[in-house]
């Protein structure tokens, strides 16, 4: 099909390719260098879809980012919702379609790569139009880094949609001689397709490059598609430009109805007319020239309708001048037509002598003036102003760092907008520390600007019918209408904020770029205030849409949180290992043998620890190395117990408090020497018990002689465990005595293993699990040779591998707890039936004084406690509420506590748990009842240790 | 994002630290004199005003070391920030300083 809207020449468009995509299923063809937009006006397409709420026909407004309507569903190369037709850059194959509501997800992963760079810079300069290319040049001239982003194609701004002329060339070529100025200026860099959209704090300022999105299915996968730069400017300079305003009128949203400025930017940038007849609804000179352009391009255009009592002389004789009829003092009242505008109804204003009349067109083109962009200058914290003779919000005080220049200010003439370009890039590149020096010339148009002052008119004057619908749409995405937004200060709202969330305009992906103004005039109007007074909603992050793609960038995947794997990773994969998350660790969870599912794995694998012997991989343990002459002195403050008066080769168990008297942490401390220790965390803890020990020393104990570092990674640790266990040991460490007497519970060794030309190891008598245990610690290298050597010596004994399931059934049967599992920062060492880890006779330790609080010492403290439930196979769920009545009342229902840890074990022959259970130790032998499903279930309530209470087993 | 002014490293972005609460809350010289008042009052009670505030901070993905610092609570903007024992000097508000 031929581009029949296509002019012969003319557009910054390559004619001599020819792009095929598809549109709605319809085959179409375009130009490098159209948007979807512009390539579809070109084929005669206004519509692109539906409205969300009433369904009705909607299309392209707009040329750029602020369009409310041209939302596109991309279904090749790659699935992509919700994009504007207006940003999408055209390319070889694209297949969208136009949406009625929501878009479709891709089911399948985004295969592009993105990612994030970071940049430093002296002067940020956000738009590359005219004022935003003489601040940046300004400023690297003066010797500044200087970064430009610009959302467009290529530099230009606004000038891409008009023909205006600068000193007698083409202001192209003016802007071709910036760029290239810049590009050659070593320090200064200049993104295209980069869009500023978000400004926080200290001038950091992130903005999203599209860098391969335009290359469609010839883009290269080796290259990031989005890139998000992190830009941090000592100065920044806003030249964001203005989007055109709409006035509202009734049936203001069919297709066909597009800004005029933006009609102005299809002409001139692409080539395109926007239809064959067309009438020209104005408050303000810009849309005269608008008219005066595509009437010369050769466009029918009937009439210029100006709401302005008197239209502007010269504009106006040149409109005759080309038989364009001038209607002062009128305002278009309605539309007529279905998919597309067919006629316009015109009246005059109130006060204002004419007649009412209808001219068949089937493009209208609308402007109510322009809204400087402030939404940058807005999330920077600057102050807004409301700008009565323009009808819009202006900066009203700028946030330190950074400047405003061009039609961001409001300003309407291009020899303004140059000239604050110009101040604004040399005050940012002083400020930064730059010394600007050339005077930048600045270019003088020939462009007439703006004779005679815009009339601010938020909508036509007029009601809808009794009972017809309203069809003034304010929010033409949200499908809100005057009549909601007076609904809503109606219901008594005055402020913008609350009238945004009552009516939803402005929450759109366009964020109410062509609403927003609009709003807050309707809404002064209808409380008879000043829009002086109102305050405007917050601007807030993004601009405009980003992707979670873009934002995650490498952040995904693998990347998107580090694994965290021991030596004997490798081992525990080859032999069928399931996977358990410690934090960031993986951990085996256990190792089935085939046909076996997780509890036959675990009741076997207990049953080795127990009876036989086993090993696990327990290098996941914090270690953090304690050196310093006050060390033992400090572990006596951490630890409820005392560390100082351990000998060297001695192993204590100890427990963490705060301050409150909670349980934090607990593990074993072993002194290494007079100045040495090696402390142990839980696997999960390590990190927080680093900062524990590091933020005492340094804000409360600085004077100590103490230096932690952490070891975690250091070593491989591997409890080996069971009856058998110093049978293998003895295999390996010939040259240990591992007997009781000369190798005692809770003492270490240093040996050599006898693995390949002899391996050092520190061998802990240490149990987790209350059977005979020895604890090997390697160096990380060793690990693996280690751990294969101990599976094979243990081969005859039939050494079994265990996962951290078995080890928490092990320990939870000796009632061990886990902290963060029995414990949840209210436990206090005493609820878990620990006082004999407490000392009585050191002075002070972190959390004693907690201790003697009544509240620590109220009899009804939920304490460790076992639960044995009365039907022997069944499993009680972890986290189940505890409760002392056999039968639910109404809610609320006290609960006593909760059960803590629940397995099935393999010594007892049943299941069992840990609670913690209100006056727990008082309730031993009690029956309470646990709410399992619609179920309560009768469980009876023991001690804490269940297996071996006399401790018989740990010497084997 | 803020760029907050290590006093051993230099500006570095927010996410590096690490938050610590109100500063110049010394541990008690004897926790055992106090009563229960007055060590539940240095366990669980902090200032929070509205205005600079005097707290710490923890340089915890940088160099790791804990400095004190004022902040105003109503911008966020840190009036200035000082290594482990250096005193903090005088604001020109100091009456506002809680500490």
């Amino acid at each position: 099909m031929s581009a029949t809207f296509r002019l012969p020449t003319g557009g910054l468009i390559d004619r001599e390719t020819t792009l095929r995509f598809t549109f709605d299923g319809r085959p179409m063809t375009g130009h490098r260098g159209d948007t979807l937009a512009s390539a579809l006006l070109a084929n005669g397409v206004h519509g692109t879809g539906t409205g969300i709420r009433y369904g009705r026909p909607r299309g392209i407004v707009a040329a750029g980012s602020e369009d409310p309507t041209s939302l596109v569903q991309i279904e090749q190369p790659f699935p992509e919702p919700m994009l504007t037709a207006t940003t999408v850059e055209l390319y070889d194959g694209l297949v969208a379609r136009g949406l009625s509501g929501q878009g479709r997800l891709a089911s399948e992963p985004d295969p592009a790569r993105y990612d994030a760079k970071h940049v430093h810079c002296d002067v940020l300069v956000v738009g590359a139009g005219p004022a935003g290319l003489v601040a940046a040049l300004t400023a690297a001239r003066g010797g500044a880094r200087v970064v430009v982003v610009d959302e467009q194609t290529r530099a230009g701004g606004a000038l891409l949609g008009t023909r205006e002329y600068l000193d007698e060339r083409p202001s192209a070529e003016w802007v071709a001689g910036i760029v290239a100025e810049l590009r050659n200026t070593p320090g200064v860099l200049v993104l295209e397709r980069t869009t500023a959209f978000g400004v926080y704090q200290d001038g950091f300022v992130l903005a999203l490059q599209r860098r391969t999105d335009h290359l469609g299915f010839d883009a290269p996968a080796d290259t990031a598609r989005q890139r998000v730069w992190r830009i941090r400017a000592k100065q920044t300079v806003l030249a964001t430009g203005a989007h055109e305003r709409p006035v509202v009128f009734a049936d203001n949203d069919r297709p066909g109805i597009m800004l005029a400025g933006s009609a102005r930017t299809y002409l001139h940038r692409y080539g395109v007319l926007p239809g064959t007849r067309a009438v020209v609804f104005t408050t303000n000179d810009s849309a005269y020239t608008a008219a005066i352009d595509l009437a010369r391009a050769g466009m029918d255009v009937a009439m210029v309708v100006d709401a302005r009592p008197v239209a502007p002389g010269v504009l106006a004789a040149r409109c005759h001048a080309r038989d364009i009829e001038v209607r002062a003092g009128h305002a278009v009242t309605g539309t007529g037509g279905g998919d597309r505008v067919t006629d316009v109804r015109i009246a005059p204003m109130p006060g204002t002598d004419g007649t009412a009349d209808t001219v068949d067109c089937d493009t209208l083109l609308v402007s109510g003036g322009w809204n400087p962009v402030v939404h940058l200058f807005s999330q920077a914290r600057g102050r807004l102003r409301y700008d009565s003779g323009l009808g819009a919000f202006v900066p009203g005080g700028e946030p330190p760092a950074v400047g405003v220049a061009g039609s961001a200010t409001g300003a309407l003439d291009f020899a303004s907008c140059v000239r604050q370009g110009r101040d604004a890039g040399r005050a940012a590149a002083l400020a930064a520390g730059a010394a600007p020096a050339g005077e930048v010339v600045l270019p003088v148009s020939d462009t007439r600007t703006d004779a005679q002052p815009g009339l601010v008119l938020w909508r036509v004057p007029g009601e809808p019918a009794e009972g017809a619908p309203d069809t003034r749409f304010v929010d033409l995405q949200r499908d809100a209408t005057v009549s909601d937004v007076l609904r809503a200060t109606g219901a008594g709202l005055r402020s913008l904020e609350h009238v945004k969330r009552y009516t939803t305009i402005g929450t759109a992906h366009d964020q109410g770029k062509t609403s927003g103004t609009i709003t807050a005039g309707l809404v002064a109007e209808a409380l008879g205030t000043e829009l002086s007074e109102q305050r405007p909603t917050t601007f807030r992050p993004p601009y405009t849409p980003v992707s979670f793609a873009a934002l995650a960038g490498r952040d995904r995947g693998g990347l998107h949180d580090p694994a965290r794997v021991t030596a004997l990773h490798p081992w525990h994969v080859a032999h069928g290992a399931l996977f358990e998350d410690v934090g960031q660790w993986k951990r085996p969870w256990y190792f089935p043998l085939p046909g076996e599912d997780m509890d036959a794995a675990v009741l076997r694998e207990c049953r080795a620890a127990r009876e036989g012997v086993a090993l696990m991989d327990g290098s996941t343990l914090g270690k953090i190395d304690l050196r310093g002459r006050d060390a033992g002195s400090f572990l006596d403050m951490l630890y409820t117990n005392k560390m100082s008066a351990l000998k060297v080769g001695g192993i204590r168990y100890g427990v963490m408090c705060g301050v409150d008297g909670m349980v934090i942490d607990d593990g074993t401390v072993i002194r290494l020497a007079e100045d040495r220790f090696l402390v142990t965390t839980t696997t999960g803890n390590a990190a927080m018990v680093l900062d524990w020990m590091e933020e005492w020393l340094q804000t409360e104990w600085p004077h100590l002689d103490v230096y932690a570092t952490s070891v975690t990674e250091h070593w491989a640790t591997i409890p080996l465990v069971g009856p058998r266990s110093r049978d293998v040991l003895a295999g390996l460490a010939p040259g240990l005595d591992a007997g009781n007497e000369a190798f005692g519970f809770m003492e270490w060794r240093d040996t050599v293993l006898d693995v390949g030309a002899g391996v050092p190891a520190r061998v802990c008598r240490i149990s987790f699990s209350g059977e005979l245990a020895y604890e090997i610690n390697v160096t990380a290298w060793h690990g693996l040779a280690v751990w294969e050597a101990l599976m094979a010596v243990g081969e005859r004994y039939g050494i079994t591998p265990y996962g951290t399931e078995t080890m928490h059934v092990l320990r939870a049967e000796k009632g061990y707890p886990i902290i963060g599992q029995e414990t949840d920062a209210t436990v206090t060492p005493q609820d878990l039936g620990m006082s004999w880890a407490v000392s009585k006779k050191k002075a002070d330790f972190i959390g004693k004084r907690s201790f003697a609080r009544a509240e620590n010492n109220r009899p009804d403290r939920k304490q460790l406690v076992g639960l044995l439930p009365v039907d022997p196979d069944l499993r009680l769920p972890e986290g189940a509420q505890v409760v002392d009545t056999d039968r639910l009342p109404q809610p609320p229902v006290r609960m006593l506590g909760h059960v803590t840890s629940s397995y099935r074990s393999a010594a007892l022959g049943r299941t069992f748990a840990l609670a913690v259970v209100r006056s727990g130790r008082e309730r031993v032998g009690e029956t309470l009842h646990v709410p399992v499903g619609d179920d309560l279930v009768p469980v009876t309530v023991t001690e804490s240790v269940f297996y071996d209470k006399e401790g018989a087993r740990r010497d084997g | 994002m803020q760029l907050i002014p290590c006093p051993w490293c230099g500006p570095r972005e927010e996410t590096e630290f690490h938050y610590g609460g109100q500063a110049h809350v010394a541990y008690p010289e004897d926790p055992s004199a106090l009563t229960d008042q007055e060590w539940a009052q240095y366990v669980f009670f902090r200032d929070n005003p509205s205005g600079p505030f005097a707290e710490r901070w923890s340089h915890s993905a940088g160099c790791r070391r804990w400095f004190n610092a004022v902040r105003d609570t109503r911008t966020h903007d840190l009036l200035s920030v000082h290594r482990i024992g250096e005193p903090v000097p005088d604001l020109g508000e100091k009456d506002e300083v809680v500490s």
